[in-house]
């Protein structure tokens, strides 16, 4: 019997445990409903429940120790009945079933809740375990200060994360530093100057660019902002000849995170009390002084926090760097040349034919773990500063 | 300290420098909106202009007679043995046709029959074939087909293969270009709309023009009905324990940190989770829309609960105590009277984590979405266990390919999955419009 018709069956047996237990009590009572503790319905509810939850649990654990076979589905049906049979004699009217009902809820609300928590267990320890056994097959030493990258297929690979770091690092400040500053100036002019009509034109304008995919940012990176700047710049420059470059994953990041950026901060600067502005303006300053000598100053630690978590988006961001950025591990200075990072390198590793043996499978995991661990820094940082921030004006 | 002897109306310099500050500041501020606008408006049209082409395609019309000794030599009409007949044979019946049909209207060009024969798209066999097969009744007749012409006669007429281009080209001559303009003007050749991009399966590198997305789209929606299956109720009971019955203690403060941090791990990470936990352990299949539902079902999860506990703290507090004075239980309270009045929130919160699972690439890539898959997955539930492709994940695929036919493809499926996305944000925005309320 499949999982599929297993569960079937169980919901079968579920749906005539609610019908049978409510029948039953409101027999007991005799129809009357004031003879009872709970509702009827209530009554119904707890017989399924004892009905499912056992059973599927036993299917459950009968399936991860790898027990799929006709005896495991026998055995959660018969358990199945045998729960039902045992709800249906403990509903007589005496019996507390709106309690039981709702403790089993809270039970699977609870069971919810832990699942974040486990999916942060499940990304940490599966992580650190290949990790570990990456660095038994190859020097941790190697890995965090060579500043080389090259695997073969052949073995005697040299996997050095410098030059990935840098990678990641270059494109992340060029796109931080195109994003920073017109995320920022957008969100001061939408919220201090823009007029009504503006505001309701622009605002949503910049959130589609938010909510576009990234495989769409990376196709316009790898067809379109790549050649043109190659063309435009690059090569009269005589800096390279290379449409795939640090230049056009960086550019393309930033306007990826444009939208990002002044959303932040427009939240940040609209929580400054409209108090310091009416002080400001009171002792005669312009808006543009109001705003760099009295609104930035009191909102620069949640900028920055909009600007770190800026920053761990643009790390751990894949698809434009994927197609925008190049395969070629290599530490230069010059931003059109082809560099590449973390993401791409773990995508590379572990696409295809994987042999969980190699150290060239394994390294995607010491950098996934690499990557998650600068990226939750980012974050906890970010996250600190603005909440900080909110508890001074609140 | 001297006054300056100054008129009130004109303005002094101090004054004047501030003034052209504020205005250049001002300017600034403009001009980093401009850029944003600007910067959305290149890559939408640079989407259109790259994809639209990608909604029609070039078929040639020929009537083709199908001899019966060809290809039905039992001569029994009888699918099964018919089958054995493979497109090879029906390859030769169209290369006679398409030579006899272009004899006929007359157009003389020195060309060999190797080159009138690649007018054809590879995949112009198989068609016929299946033609047939569906309707044995029309063998020895003639019927009037219209076939997939091949992708650089396809690209000569959108533009992307020019008469230099085809000097270089190994897969084109520039007779075959002229030919293909002398069959436009008799009508044999013509450019109509291609429904085949929505409903084909994609195609091998050697035929562009017959690739298509019908089951990238097949493989996304199964993975978005697991993603709605999933973390939408989890999603929704972890937020209401959160948020009406959790206590204030360090392990309800933990499962907080921790979802805000998950809501900022990069998708990538998930997709190592994916392939270390889904498929190396638990031994689920590769390329299954099953375990990308999953992998995006973690990563969504985040945001519903974010969502949802807004939506349930945007209910005052004042329902709750009207339900527990007449004497609700708090669970009671919770779901007949807060999580009807929050369920609007919810599912906006729902639609747009949905629309984020749909565009998301990055995990897909290490589970292996990005296979090559051209057959239909079975119905649902055997069909989630089955290979097949995600739309972002084709999207990809596409890139990789070397045959500039492909980018238009991906353009064109971009087009699409933008289509998806436009639909599902103004559901939610629609949704918010009409059932949220203020109190």
């Amino acid at each position: 019997m499949s999982p599929f018709w297993l569960v079937t069956a169980v919901l079968a047996l579920a749906g005539a445990a609610y019908a049978l237990g409510r029948a039953r009590v409101l027999s007991a009572a005799a129809g009357d409903h004031r003879a009872l503790h709970s509702l009827p319905a209530h009554y119904g509810w707890a017989a399924v429940q004892m009905t499912l939850a056992p059973a599927l649990l036993l299917y459950l654990l009968l399936l991860l120790a790898g027990q799929a076979g006709p005896v495991a589905a026998a055995a959660a049906l018969a358990l199945a009945l045998g729960a039902l049979i045992w709800a249906l004699r403990r509903n007589t009217p005496d019996f507390r079933a709106r309690n039981a009902v709702e403790r089993g809820m809270m039970a699977v609300l609870i069971l919810a809740s832990t699942i974040a928590i486990a999916t942060t267990a499940g990304i940490v320890l599966s992580m650190l375990f290949e990790t570990r056994h990456f660095f038994t097959l190859y020097d941790w030493r190697e890995f965090f200060f060579s500043a080389i990258w090259a695997p073969q297929f052949q073995g005697r690979s040299q996997l050095g994360i410098l030059p990935l770091l840098w990678g990641t690092l270059y494109i992340s400040l060029i796109a931080l530093g195109f994003a920073v500053p017109v995320g920022l100036f957008a969100a001061i002019y939408m919220s201090e100057y823009a007029g009504r009509r503006m505001r309701a034109l622009v605002k949503p304008a910049l959130e589609i660019l938010a909510g576009i995919p990234t495989i769409v940012y990376g196709l316009f990176a790898l067809i379109t902002v790549g050649p043109l700047l190659r063309d435009w710049l690059a090569q009269p420059l005589g800096l390279g000849s290379s449409a795939s470059s640090v230049m056009t994953a960086g550019l393309v990041m930033g306007i990826m995170l444009i939208p990002f950026v002044s959303s932040l901060s427009d939240d940040i600067i609209s929580q400054v009390p409209q108090s310091l502005r009416d002080g400001a303006f009171a002792l005669g300053a312009t808006r543009s002084e109001t705003i760099r000598q009295v609104i930035l100053p009191a909102a620069l630690p949640g900028i920055v926090g909009a600007v770190l978590l800026a920053a761990s988006r643009a790390i751990g961001e894949t698809m434009i760097v994927v197609l925008g950025a190049g395969a070629a591990a290599r530490l230069s200075l010059n931003p059109f040349e082809a560099m590449t990072t973390i993401t791409v390198k773990i995508v590379s590793q572990l696409t295809g034919d994987n042999d969980f043996a190699a150290p060239e499978t394994l390294v995607a995991f010491a950098l996934g773990l690499t990557l998650f661990v600068i990226t939750l820094g980012l974050n906890i940082a970010a996250l600190a500063i603005v909440r900080r921030y909110r508890e001074q004006y609140e | 300290m001297s006054i300056p002897q100054q008129s009130l109306f004109a303005s002094d310099p101090g004054t004047a420098r501030r003034r052209a500050a504020e205005a250049r500041f001002r300017a600034y501020g403009l001009g980093a909106v401009l850029v944003g606008v600007a910067a959305l408006l290149l890559l939408l049209s640079s989407v259109l202009s790259s994809g639209l082409g990608a909604f029609w395609q070039t078929r040639i019309h020929i009537p083709v007679t199908l001899a019966g000794a060809a290809l039905d030599p039992l001569g029994g009409r009888d699918p099964a043995a018919m089958r054995k007949v493979t497109t090879i044979a029906y390859g030769k019946v169209i290369e006679a046709a398409l030579r006899d049909a272009i004899a006929q209207a007359g157009i003389e060009l020195p060309l060999t029959d190797a080159e009138i024969a690649a007018m054809l798209s590879k995949e112009a066999p198989a068609q016929l074939r299946n033609k047939v097969l569906a309707d044995p009744a029309l063998v020895d007749g003639t019927i009037e087909v219209s076939l997939l012409a091949n992708g650089r006669i396809d690209g000569y007429l959108k533009g992307r293969v020019t008469m230099d281009s085809a000097q270089l080209d190994r897969n084109v001559t520039p007779q075959q270009l002229l030919l293909a303009d002398r069959m436009l003007a008799r009508g044999m050749l013509s450019r109509d709309l291609n429904p085949g991009f929505l409903t084909a399966p994609d195609a091998s590198d050697l035929r562009p023009e017959a690739a298509g997305l019908g089951v990238a789209i097949l493989g996304s929606a199964y993975m978005m009905l697991i993603v709605l299956g999933l973390a939408l109720p989890i999603g929704v009971a972890s937020s209401i324990y959160l948020e009406e019955f959790a206590p204030r203690n360090r392990w309800t403060d933990l499962i907080e940190v921790n979802i805000a941090n998950l809501a900022a791990v990069p998708s990538i990470v998930f997709g190592v989770l994916g392939l270390a936990i889904f498929i190396n352990f638990a031994g689920l299949p590769q390329s299954a829309p099953i375990v990308g539902g999953l992998v995006l079902t973690l990563m969504t999860l985040p945001t519903i609960i974010i969502a949802t506990r807004a939506a349930l703290k945007s209910v005052p507090p004042s329902i709750r105590d009207a339900a527990l004075g007449v004497g609700a239980s708090r669970m009671q309270a919770v779901f007949h009277h807060v999580l009807p009045l929050a369920a609007p929130g919810i599912l906006t919160g729902a639609i747009i984590g949905l629309a984020q699972a749909l565009g998301e690439t990055a995990p897909l890539l290490l589970i292996g979405m990005v296979a090559f898959v051209r057959e239909f997955p079975a119905a649902p539930p055997e069909g989630f266990f089955d290979p097949a492709p995600a739309l972002p994940a084709q999207i990809y695929n596409w890139t990789q390919r070397a045959d500039p036919a492909f980018v238009e493809r991906a353009w064109g499926a971009i087009i699409v999955l933008l289509g998806f996305l436009l639909v599902m944000n103004a559901a939610a925005i629609l949704l918010r419009r009409r059932f949220e309320r203020r109190w």
